[in-house]
């Protein structure tokens, strides 16, 4: 069986083909860096995302967050209401936690940017 | 009068890269004029990640991005006056600007870089018939409602035009709650990266539906929905009308290079790309004034914009020490079959970088193209492009001395089908 996939790992968005047996990745071709094959074996069995939302601090501002490390793509919304419930309070710094282990994912999510 | 060594005419990416560049190429006596009251421009609202893999070698998110440079900007020391906007710029370099501490002061620049960024296309610029009621907004206001000010526009949305911001808004409105019904987008390809189709439309189950615009707009104080058809040739086709309930429509239907400025600067500009005329130090047609960034030409990549606005710094900082205007021949380049425009649009031949850079983008979609400059009847430069569409901005680093061969003006364009 022949998948064909989109690379999203940059902006330049490789068309992937990928042979597949059953549930197993053959072969990944179309890609033109190592983190296309990765992406395409990742893809087919667990797809993984990074979440990016906001959440906002008692004092009503508005923190762009993001998961630390990307968290299987099934789990974005749970991901999202954590964020969302996270109780927060200025200051922030950049990379500051704002919801340890973001819907049992394992991955922390941290604010991106200083306020 | 207060003055300068370079003034840099705003605070977003571009300009803050430019002034960083001139920084470290010795220029002391720098100043960044930003309207908003923080350092970042666009980025502090392009909460999603992607920017940085060329600059930082890693992905980050918009508000990373712009703190990172804002960090260097702080750490090198170079003043910044937000809340103040650049009223007029005169050809001897005299920029007036307002501020609310300051109120209107004329300033004096040795040099000045543009960075002023781009602006969305709105609807009345799109010639959509229909009335005109509360609900429809360009993607980017959306944006900065939702992820700055923590307001949701709506809960029922429909998006027209597929550029990038469009894209990332139908995931963006679909995480924080609404029904975003479809994407529709007037030309038969994407304006969007691909990247962005897969991680905000597919991955989200929103349709993207290519050949498809918006034709009339229904509700008279309140948006109610949209009819939407099918198009050829521009046209609509009758039969194709389809009715979409919603309370908002986002739109994203390109930027415009935001060149009040420079116009009235008298700067000569370039209509291809709606931006100013450059040589290959990114200087514009008047003498001292760089350009760079959005407001240059449109990019998909930060990345780009701030390898770009790097260039312009240095310039500036060469032209305020140096003062000599570099030597030998002016070789235009003109962008003919498939090439849409290029930057910059000429070289001087004694003062090459080592591998100058050609940024350009593609009219249509080219798959296994090549593309060549030729001088004359003669091919200076050819390379092989797997794809290359026009959502993408191509950069080509050529060897200086593929350019220094050159004895009249070059051309440069594509050689293969549009597929």
């Amino acid at each position: 069986m022949t998948k064909e996939l989109i690379c999203i790992c940059c902006p330049m968005g490789c068309g992937l083909t990928v042979e597949m047996n059953g549930s197993e990745v053959v072969s990944v071709t179309g890609n033109t860096c190592k983190r296309g094959d990765d992406y395409a074996r990742q893809e087919l069995t667990a797809p993984m995302r990074t979440v990016t939302t906001t959440v906002r601090t008692a004092d009503g501002v508005s923190i762009p967050v993001k998961t630390k490390e990307p968290v299987p793509k099934d789990r974005i919304f749970d991901c999202v209401k954590d964020i969302k419930a996270a109780n927060v309070t200025l200051p922030v710094r950049v990379g500051d936690v704002i919801a340890a282990n973001v819907a049992g994912t394992g991955i922390d999510a941290v604010a991106a940017r200083s306020v | 009068m207060r003055e300068f060594d370079l003034a840099v005419i705003g605070g977003g990416p571009a300009g803050m890269a430019a002034a960083v560049a001139a920084k470290k190429k010795g220029l002391d006596n720098i100043i960044i004029f930003e309207r908003d009251n923080v350092l970042g421009g666009i980025l502090n609202q392009c909460i999603h990640n992607g920017f940085g893999l060329h600059t930082f070698k890693e992905e980050l998110t918009g508000p990373e991005y712009a703190e990172r440079y804002a960090d260097m900007v702080r750490e090198l020391g170079i003043p910044v006056e937000t809340g103040t906007m650049v009223l007029n710029i005169s050809p001897d370099r005299v920029v007036t600007i307002l501020s609310s501490g300051r109120g209107v002061e004329d300033i004096y620049a040795r040099s000045v870089v543009l960075a002023m960024g781009c602006r969305e296309r709105p609807r009345g610029a799109l010639g959509i018939a229909g009335y005109r009621p509360q609900g429809i907004y360009t993607a980017g206001t959306a944006q900065h409602l939702i992820n700055i000010d923590g307001i949701m526009p709506g809960k029922e949305c429909v998006i027209l035009g597929s550029g990038d911001i469009g894209l990332i808004m139908a995931r963006r409105m679909t995480l924080e709650g609404a029904h975003v019904a479809a994407v529709f987008e007037l030309m038969p390809y994407s304006g969007g990266l691909n990247r962005n189709i897969v991680q905000c439309l597919d991955d989200f189950g929103i349709p993207l539906k290519l050949s498809h615009t918006v034709i009339d707009i229904k509700g008279k104080e309140k948006l109610e929905g949209v009819v939407v058809a099918e198009v050829k040739d521009g046209k609509p086709i009758p039969g194709t009308e389809e009715y979409y309930p919603c309370d908002t429509l986002l739109l994203s239907c390109g930027l415009i290079p935001e060149n009040e400025l420079t116009r009235s600067c008298g700067i000569a500009i370039d209509p291809l790309k709606n931006g100013a005329v450059v040589d290959d130090r990114l200087q514009t047609s008047i003498p001292g004034v760089f350009a760079c960034g959005n407001v240059l030409h449109v990019h998909d990549l930060v990345d780009h914009v701030s390898a770009e606005a790097a260039k312009a710094g240095e310039s500036a900082a060469a032209f305020v020490r140096g003062g000599s205007a570099p030597e030998g021949r002016v070789i235009k380049l003109i962008p003919k079959n498939g090439v849409k425009y290029t930057v910059p649009n000429s070289f001087t031949a004694g003062s090459l970088d080592d591998e100058p850079h050609i940024r350009f983008r593609v009219t249509g979609i080219y798959k296994n193209a090549a593309v060549v400059i030729k001088c004359g009847e003669k091919e200076l430069f050819r390379r092989k492009m797997r794809v290359m569409i026009p959502s993408e901005m191509q950069d080509l680093a050529v060897k200086k001395d593929v350019l220094a061969a050159a004895d009249a003006d070059l051309e440069i364009m594509t050689e293969g089908d549009i597929s």
